[in-house]
C-alpha cells in the first residue's frame, strides 16, 4: 500500500480565520460609513473618517479581502475533496495566502489616505493592482494544478464555476486596471471619458458576475449538496445553467449606463441580455433548492443548511430584482437612488453573505477536526442576527430609494419639477437611521460566528487534530457515472 | 452535441478552462471592442482644452477624495433630470477625464452642471462646512483641503503623464503650471475645478452643432 496522503488543510484553516476577521473589519467600516451618512458630523474633520473614503475601504474590505478569503479557502477544500487528491504545489498556496492578505492589508491602509484610483470596485493603486494581478496567477495555478492531478476524472461542477470565477476575474482585473504611474501613490488610467466608463463597468458589473457570483455558486454547488446530504438536484441542469450564466454574463454590463452619453444600441444588448441572464440565474437557485428535496427538516434543525436556503431565495430574489432593474423604464427610477444600494446589500449579505456563512460553518468542523461547530445555538443566534439585519437594511434602502426616484421625477401640473434635491435627502434620512441598525444587528451576528469558531478551533490551536487522509477511489472502471436515462 | 463530446470537457480540465475562456470573453469582443474603436475616434472638439493646471490639481483632489461616491457628473437624457440640472451630458466633454467621474450614486445632486451655479465664495464656505449653508446637508465637511498647497513640481509630472497619454499640452503649459498655482490651496483647485464644469468642458454650441450633424450622416 502506498503512503498515506492527506489533504493539505493548513492552508485551507488560514482562510478561514483571515475571512472572519476580514468580515468582522470589513463590515464594522460599512456600519461606521453608514452612520456617517444619518450623522455626517461623525467624521469628526478627520479625512481618513471621512465617508467618501472610508467606502472603498468598505467595498474592497467586504468583496476581496472577507469575500475573496472565503473563495480562495473553500476553493483549496473543495478542489481536493471533489478530486480525491491533495492540494498541489502547498509551497505556493501558502504564498496565495500570504500573498493575498498582504493585497488586503495596503489596499486598506492607502485608500483612507486618498490614494485611490476611484474607479469604482477596483480603487487600489497600480502597484496593488500588479500585487493582485501576481497573487491571482499564483492562486489559478494552485487550483488548476491541483485540478490536473485528481484521480476522480469527472471535473465536479463547484470546480468549473471556482475556475470561471479564477479565469474571468483575472481577465477583467488586469483590462480595467491599465494605468500609468506618475508616482508611487498615483497615476492615471490610459482610458478616458466613455472609453473609461465601458471599461469599467464591463469590470465592474462581471465583478459581481464572476466574484460574487460564479465563485460563490461554486461554494453552493460543493457545500449544499454535502450539508443536505443529497445528491445534486439534477447535474445536467447545472451544465446548461453554467455555460448560460457566464457566457449572458459578460453581455450585461451595460446596463449600468442606461441613459447615458454611451451609444444606444449597446445599452439595448446590454438591457435584453440582462433579461436573458434570469434564466440561468433561476436555474442555479431552483438546482440548490431543489437539492433540498427529501432533508427539508434540516432547516430546522441545521442553521448552516437555514443560511443555505435563504441565501438561494435572496439569490433568486436579488437576480430578479436585477433583470428588472436593467429595464430601462425601471431604471430610470431606480437608478443613481439607494434602490441601488438595496439591490446590491440584498444580494451580499443575503446571498453572498448567507452562503459564505453557510459553507464556512459546514467546513470548519471538519478543517478543525472536530464532529460539529461548538456552539449549534450560537449558530442560531447569528443567523437570526443577520437575516433581521439584513430585512431591516434592504427595506430602509427600498423604501429610501423608491422615495427618490419619485421625488426627483415628480412634476406639478405646469410641468415644472416639485421638489428640490434637499427634499428628498431629507425624506430619506429616517431610512438611513435604520440602515445603520441593521448593520449593527449583522455586524454582532459577526462576533458570534467568530467566537464561535475560536471556540471550535481550540484542538487546531494546539496543533493536536490529525490531518483527514485522502480516499483513494476506485479502480477506473467502477468511478464512472451512471449511465443516463434514454428519456433524459 | 451528443452527452459524450460534451464528456471530453468534463473529463479534460485544459479543455474546460479553453472553453470557458472562449465564453466569457463573446461579449466583451461583442460590445467593448466596436465602443472602443468608436470611441477612440471620438476626438474632443477643437475649442475644447485639457484641464488647465489649476483645474487639473482640483479635479485630481475631488478623485482623490472620491467624491464619485456620492455625486454623478452625468445628466441623463431623461426630461426630469435636463429640469433639474441643464442639458444633457454628451461623450465628447468627458474626453479629457481620466478616469471618468460618471459616478453612480446620488447622495448628493449631480455635479456635471454646477459650474457659475453658486459663487466661489459659496462653494468655498459649503466644502469648508456643508451645514453652514444647507443645514439639511449630510455631506462631510473638508476643511484639511483648506491647509495643503497645490504643489506644482508634482503638477508637472501629472501632465507630464497626461500628455503622453494623448493630452495635448505644450511644453510652456509644463513649464508654467508651477507659477499657476503658486500659493494655491487644494481647496482653490478644488473649487476652480466645480466652477468650470458644464462650463469649460462643454463643446461650445457652434461646434456641437456641427458634430451633431456628422453624428447624424453617419447613422
Amino acid at each position: 500500500m502506498a503512503p498515506i496522503e492527506t489533504y493539505n488543510d493548513k492552508v485551507v484553516r488560514l482562510f478561514l480565520f483571515a475571512s472572519a476577521v476580514w468580515g468582522i473589519i470589513g463590515m464594522l467600516i460599512g456600519m461606521y460609513a453608514a452612520a456617517e451618512l444619518a450623522w455626517p458630523a461623525l467624521n469628526l474633520g478627520v479625512p481618513y473618517l471621512t465617508f467618501s473614503r472610508l467606502r472603498p475601504d468598505h467595498t474592497f474590505g467586504v468583496i476581496f479581502a472577507f469575500g475573496g478569503s472565503a473563495l480562495m479557502g473553500t476553493c483549496y477544500y473543495v478542489v481536493q475533496r471533489t478530486g480525491h487528491t491533495r492540494l498541489a504545489l502547498p509551497h505556493l498556496a501558502e504564498a496565495t495566502f500570504w500573498g493575498w492578505q498582504l493585497v488586503c492589508v495596503l489596499a486598506m491602509a492607502t485608500m483612507p489616505f486618498g490614494i485611490t484610483q476611484s474607479k469604482e470596485y477596483a480603487e487600489p493603486e497600480w502597484f496593488i493592482d500588479i500585487l493582485i494581478a501576481i497573487v491571482w496567477v499564483g492562486f489559478g495555478t494552485v487550483f488548476f494544478a491541483t485540478l490536473a492531478r485528481r484521480r476522480i476524472r469527472h471535473i465536479y461542477v463547484a470546480n468549473w464555476y471556482y475556475g470561471a470565477f479564477i479565469i474571468a476575474v483575472g481577465l477583467l482585473h488586469i483590462v480595467n486596471n491599465v494605468a500609468v504611474p506618475v508616482s508611487l501613490f498615483k497615476s492615471y488610467p490610459v482610458y478616458s471619458g466613455a472609453v473609461d466608463a465601458m471599461v469599467q463597468w464591463w469590470y465592474g458589473h462581471n465583478a459581481v458576475a464572476f466574484f460574487l457570483t460564479a465563485g460563490f455558486l461554486g461554494m453552493m454547488y460543493y457545500f449544499v449538496p454535502r450539508q443536505a446530504q443529497q445528491p445534486l438536484w439534477s447535474y445536467r441542469f447545472s451544465i446548461v445553467n453554467f455555460w448560460a450564466l457566464i457566457s449572458v454574463y459578460m453581455w450585461a454590463g451595460s446596463h449600468h449606463l442606461l441613459y447615458t452619453a454611451l451609444p444606444d444600441w449597446v445599452q439595448s444588448v446590454g438591457m435584453a441580455f440582462s433579461l436573458v441572464l434570469l434564466m440561468p440565474s433561476w436555474g442555479s437557485a431552483a438546482n440548490g433548492l431543489f437539492t433540498f428535496n427529501g432533508s427539508w427538516h434540516k432547516v430546522k434543525t441545521d442553521p448552516a443548511a437555514k443560511f443555505m436556503v435563504i441565501a438561494l431565495v435572496f439569490y433568486a430574489a436579488s437576480t430578479f430584482e436585477g433583470s428588472m432593474m436593467a429595464i430601462k423604464t425601471v431604471n430610470s427610477l431606480s437608478h443613481y437612488t439607494d434602490w441601488t444600494v438595496a439591490h446590491v446589500h440584498s444580494g451580499s449579505l443575503g446571498w453572498v453573505a448567507m452562503i459564505t456563512i453557510g459553507s464556512l460553518y459546514a467546513m470548519a468542523p471538519r478543517a478543525l477536526g472536530r464532529p460539529a461547530m461548538h456552539s449549534i445555538k450560537g449558530m442560531e443566534w447569528h443567523f437570526w442576527l443577520h437575516f433581521i439585519g439584513t430585512l431591516c437594511y434592504i427595506v430602509a434602502m427600498w423604501i429610501a430609494g423608491v422615495t427618490e426616484g419619485m421625488m426627483w421625477r415628480a412634476t406639478g401640473v405646469d410641468g415644472a419639477l416639485l421638489y428640490s434635491f434637499l427634499d428628498s435627502l431629507i425624506a430619506a434620512h429616517p431610512w438611513y437611521i435604520l440602515r445603520w441598525f441593521g448593520g449593527v444587528l449583522i455586524w454582532l451576528g459577526m462576533w458570534v460566528m467568530a467566537w464561535n469558531l475560536w471556540v471550535t478551533a481550540a484542538d487546531a490551536r494546539q496543533t493536536i487534530i490529525s490531518p483527514v487522509p485522502v480516499p483513494i477511489p476506485e479502480p477506473e472502471p467502477l468511478q464512472m457515472p451512471r449511465p443516463l436515462p434514454a428519456h433524459g | 452535441m451528443a452527452y459524450r463530446h460534451f464528456e471530453f470537457i468534463e473529463k479534460h480540465s485544459w479543455a474546460l478552462g479553453i472553453a470557458t475562456a472562449v465564453m466569457v470573453s463573446l461579449g466583451g469582443l461583442a460590445e467593448i471592442t466596436p465602443l472602443f474603436v468608436e470611441a477612440n475616434k471620438l476626438q474632443p472638439t477643437a475649442d475644447m482644452k485639457p484641464y488647465d493646471p489649476l483645474r487639473l490639481a482640483g479635479r485630481d483632489v475631488y478623485v482623490r477624495e472620491g467624491c464619485y461616491l456620492c455625486h454623478t457628473q452625468m445628466v441623463r437624457t431623461l426630461r426630469f433630470e435636463t429640469q433639474r440640472y441643464g442639458a444633457y451630458s454628451t461623450a465628447s466633454e468627458s474626453a479629457y477625464d481620466r478616469p471618468h467621474q460618471w459616478g453612480s450614486k446620488r447622495t448628493g445632486p449631480d455635479l456635471a452642471r454646477v459650474g457659475g451655479k453658486y459663487s466661489d465664495d459659496w462653494q468655498r464656505v459649503h466644502l469648508m462646512d456643508p451645514r453652514e449653508v444647507v443645514p439639511e446637508s449630510n455631506m462631510p465637511s473638508y476643511r484639511w483641503l483648506s491647509l495643503a498647497l497645490v504643489d506644482g513640481q508634482d503638477l508637472q509630472a501629472r501632465m507630464r503623464v497626461l500628455r503622453k497619454l494623448g493630452d495635448p499640452y505644450t511644453d510652456e503649459d509644463i513649464k508654467n503650471a508651477p507659477k499657476v498655482v503658486a500659493g494655491r490651496t487644494e481647496l482653490d483647485a478644488l473649487v476652480a475645478y466645480l466652477q468650470g464644469l458644464g462650463v469649460d468642458n462643454v463643446p461650445k454650441p457652434a461646434a456641437a452643432a456641427s458634430a451633431a450633424a456628422d453624428a447624424g450622416g453617419k447613422s
